[in-house]
């Protein structure tokens, strides 16, 4: 019973390591092969890198404890409202964390202002985040890097490191002048990368005043005492008859507000990664016959010594799928040192304001990116094993 | 001509290898085909019809409103042929993913702005006439199967309704089209006065201004006047031309399309290379037969012709087959579902792809085709 398998087996390595072995002699159209899936792979990669280090940013800003309040039917923090009683209101909600501090709360007011975008100075629009105090323990990744902290009431603004890198304008101590306020920037902030660092943050009350929004606010964020404390949070809210609004926990919302821009990315990202792949397997294909028929001999004497057709097709399979997995291995590589950490700023369109980010080359993508070469290789390689497999002993013995 | 069969019995031979190389240089070219449209659908191609036009909006950003007595002042200023308002309403339809753009304008004259625009004159009249009547482009409404006479409910998400509701209803009166492919034909547009009868708040506020000079060399000078006819006021302007403004749009998209034009070229001519590696090492494989060819008293040019022809068929038959192919795929819409507001082969790369695929035939053949016009005779018919 295992003999036969034992046997199958043996065979297959040694028509294996006898097909791997002569990859030297062909190395001009292996070379091509495992470039062209190399390349597939880079590029597949490199596209992928650039929606997933979007989501990531956006990811890492969200945790699943803390939930965001916005008026019922608002979908962003732009087109919200909330009158200064609904964020008390909403402030005393059940499920809130409470502390020494207080409560973890903070109502804010969100505004894009234009600020000339690197490299070519043209207006973008940079979102200004005024906050309460609490904030910064809601967002437990904030860290100032250079400078201090706003000042509550006064005129000051801290940047993000992604918004000072991607606008001018934002370097410590200089002055921001936006309409008829002028803010000075006191201080650098990072926030592990996440959604924050493309923001200016400054108080609740300053930007109140300066775009005369009276006691309103667009957005309450609130750290709630656990994720499963969400689900009272959101129904003592609901039921409160003098509120009308949305609850949405913070996770889910910056998924929401990724999806435009990662489908965009991935859409396109994918259509091509498709259409190289066809040719990539046509070049495998046509590596892998001329490697056929340039060992017809060699095949056909295998074949007279009793090796059975299964083992020599299995072997074919396994050389082409290991030039693409080499290719394919290179090509991660290649993804991984061009594109992971490559930093950019886009359009958020749903929240029409910038957000800055760094392409992430992921080891999820990265084994993404394996299994579709060793896909393109299979696919490459499995006529020709057919071919390999029925070749006719006699016929093949003939060949020069 | 009366090579022919020869070319062709030379690319029959290996029938199976033609085809893969035929097929590769076909994917290639549809990949170059959706590179064009990708940049296109980016705005990096935009060809704006109107460098007559400025764009006017709040300094501080363009999500802050403008008075709209701002209408009758900016008309005032010497230079400015005609001005019009748009506000954005950013309702849903149905579905957040169902995105399309909606603004508020006044009809009349922002049908005349924007002559790009092509409706029929019935629909003008009958939206003229309609108080909740809006006009939607041809993609949006092949996109929803909005069809004249349709009552679209739009779902707000700013515009509150003074009795407390959220959803405004909309009769589609109209559908235009665009003057050349290059129109966006997204946008949907109602009266600004259904819009400020109904909300509930920000009466009396609009969301940017659109103005016609007179004389389009003098943009920059008229837009300076507007900026600082409002100058020191609460809500300071920023006028700007309208290929300014869509410049800076693409650059708030930045990078990105960037770097996906760039991938796609980069895998572009990967591809070529690897196809264009087989072709050679096709003709390599010759080297005896075409020794023969000589022996029988072909001269050097015919020999050197043969090879040409032979790569150029192969590069052409594969670079058209694959324009044509993303020509098709193309214009069945865009692959991210309504993100891009165009998206289509402009034909200045059309032309591109074809000379390319033209190159790629001579680039290919070049060196297979010098070394069989060098070939001696003796030399190649040992090669065996």
């Amino acid at each position: 019973m295992l003999r036969p398998i034992i046997n199958w087996f043996s065979q297959l390595a040694i028509a294996a390591r006898f097909g791997l072995s002569t990859i030297p002699e062909r190395k001009g159209a292996s070379a091509a092969a495992a470039f062209g899936i190399g390349g597939v792979v880079a590029v597949f990669l490199g596209t992928l890198s650039i929606g997933q280090g979007f989501r990531q940013a956006l990811a890492i800003a969200g945790t699943p404890d803390t939930a965001i309040v916005m008026r019922g039917g608002a979908d962003t923090e732009m087109v919200s409202f909330l009158s200064g009683e609904h964020a008390r209101l909403i402030a005393d909600a059940p499920g809130i964390r409470r502390t020494d501090e207080g409560a973890w709360v903070s109502s804010e007011l969100f505004v894009i202002i234009s600020l000339p975008k690197r490299p070519k100075f043209t207006d973008a629009n940079v979102p200004l985040r005024g906050v309460q105090q609490a904030a910064f323990r809601i967002r437990d990744n904030i860290r100032i890097v250079a400078g201090r902290r706003f000042e509550p009431g006064r005129n000051e603004v801290i940047a993000g490191v992604g918004a000072a890198r991607e606008f001018a304008g934002l370097e410590l101590d200089s002055e921001l002048r936006v309409g008829r306020n002028t803010w000075k920037v006191v201080g650098l902030f990072s926030a592990d990368g996440g959604l924050p660092e493309s923001e200016i943050w400054t108080d609740a009350v300053v930007l109140q005043e300066a775009y005369q929004r009276g006691n309103s606010y667009q957005s309450v964020i609130a750290r709630l005492e656990s994720p499963e404390a969400f689900d009272e949070f959101a129904a003592a809210l609901a039921a409160d008859p003098r509120l009308n609004v949305k609850v949405i926990r913070q996770t889910d919302f910056y998924f929401e507000q990724s999806r435009v821009v990662y489908n965009l990315v991935t859409g396109l990202g994918s259509i091509i990664a498709g259409l190289m792949g066809v040719g990539a397997v046509f070049g495998a294909l046509n590596t892998m016959y001329s490697s056929v028929s340039g060992r017809t001999r060699e095949i056909a004497t295998l074949r007279a010594l009793g090796f059975r057709g299964g083992p020599v097709a299995a072997s074919v399979m396994l050389e082409s799928m290991f030039l693409a997995l080499a290719g394919g291995g290179m090509g991660g590589l290649l993804a991984y040192f061009a594109f992971d950490g490559f930093r950019a700023a886009t359009m958020n369109w749903q929240s029409f304001s910038q957000v800055t980010f760094s392409f992430a080359v992921s080891p999820a993508l990265m084994l993404k990116g394996l299994i579709y070469a060793i896909g393109i290789g299979f696919l490459g390689g499995l006529l020709p094993a057919i071919r390999a497999a029925r070749m006719p002993v006699a016929a093949g013995l003939r060949e020069p | 001509m009366k090579y022919a069969p020869l070319v062709l019995s030379n690319l029959r031979r290996k029938r199976l290898r033609t085809a893969l190389t035929l097929l590769s240089i076909t994917v290639a070219f549809i990949l170059f085909g959706y590179l064009a449209a990708i940049r296109v659908g980016l705005g990096a191609g935009v060809q704006v019809a109107g460098a007559d036009r400025l764009f006017v909006r709040h300094r501080v950003s363009i999500a802050q409103p403008l008075p709209i007595s701002y209408l009758d002042r900016i008309k005032r200023v010497p230079g400015v042929r005609a001005a019009i308002h748009q506000s954005w309403f950013g309702g849903i339809y149905q579905e957040a993913k169902n995105f399309f753009p909606q603004m508020a304008v006044d009809p009349e004259p922002f049908l005349e702005m924007y002559p790009e625009f092509i409706l029929p004159e019935e629909q003008k009249l009958a939206w003229l006439r309609t108080r909740n009547g809006a006009i939607v482009g041809r993609s949006t409404a092949n996109r929803f199967g909005f069809k004249v006479g349709d009552h679209i409910p739009l779902q707000a998400t700013i515009w509150r309704r003074q009795d407390g509701g959220v959803m405004w209803d909309f009769e589609i009166v109209g559908i235009y089209d665009g003057a050349d492919r290059g129109t966006d034909t997204s946008q949907f547009f109602f009266w600004y006065e259904y819009l400020e009868e109904g909300r509930a708040f920000g009466k009396g506020l609009v969301g940017w201004y659109v103005v016609k000079v007179d004389n389009p060399e003098q943009a920059a000078e008229v837009a300076k006047l507007i900026d600082d006819e409002f100058l020191n006021s609460s809500d300071e302007v920023k006028a700007e031309t309208e290929r300014a403004f869509i410049s800076g749009w693409v650059n708030q998209i930045g990078d990105i399309g960037l770097i996906m034009r760039a991938i796609l070229t980069a895998v572009f001519f990967t591809i070529l290379l690897v196809a264009g590696n087989t072709i050679a090492q096709s003709v390599r494989e010759r080297t005896q037969e075409l020794g023969v060819l000589k022996a029988l008293g072909f001269t050097n040019r015919q020999v050197l012709f043969l090879v040409f022809a032979e790569s150029c068929m192969l590069s052409c038959l594969g670079g058209f087959l694959g324009l044509g192919i993303a020509l098709l795929l193309i214009s069945a819409g865009d692959p991210t579902g309504g993100a891009l507001p165009v998206f289509y082969v402009p034909a200045r790369d059309i032309v591109y792809g074809a000379c390319i695929s033209v190159g790629l035939g001579l680039v290919t053949g070049f060196f297979p085709a010098l070394r069989a016009m060098r070939l001696e005779i003796a030399e190649s018919l040992r090669q065996a």
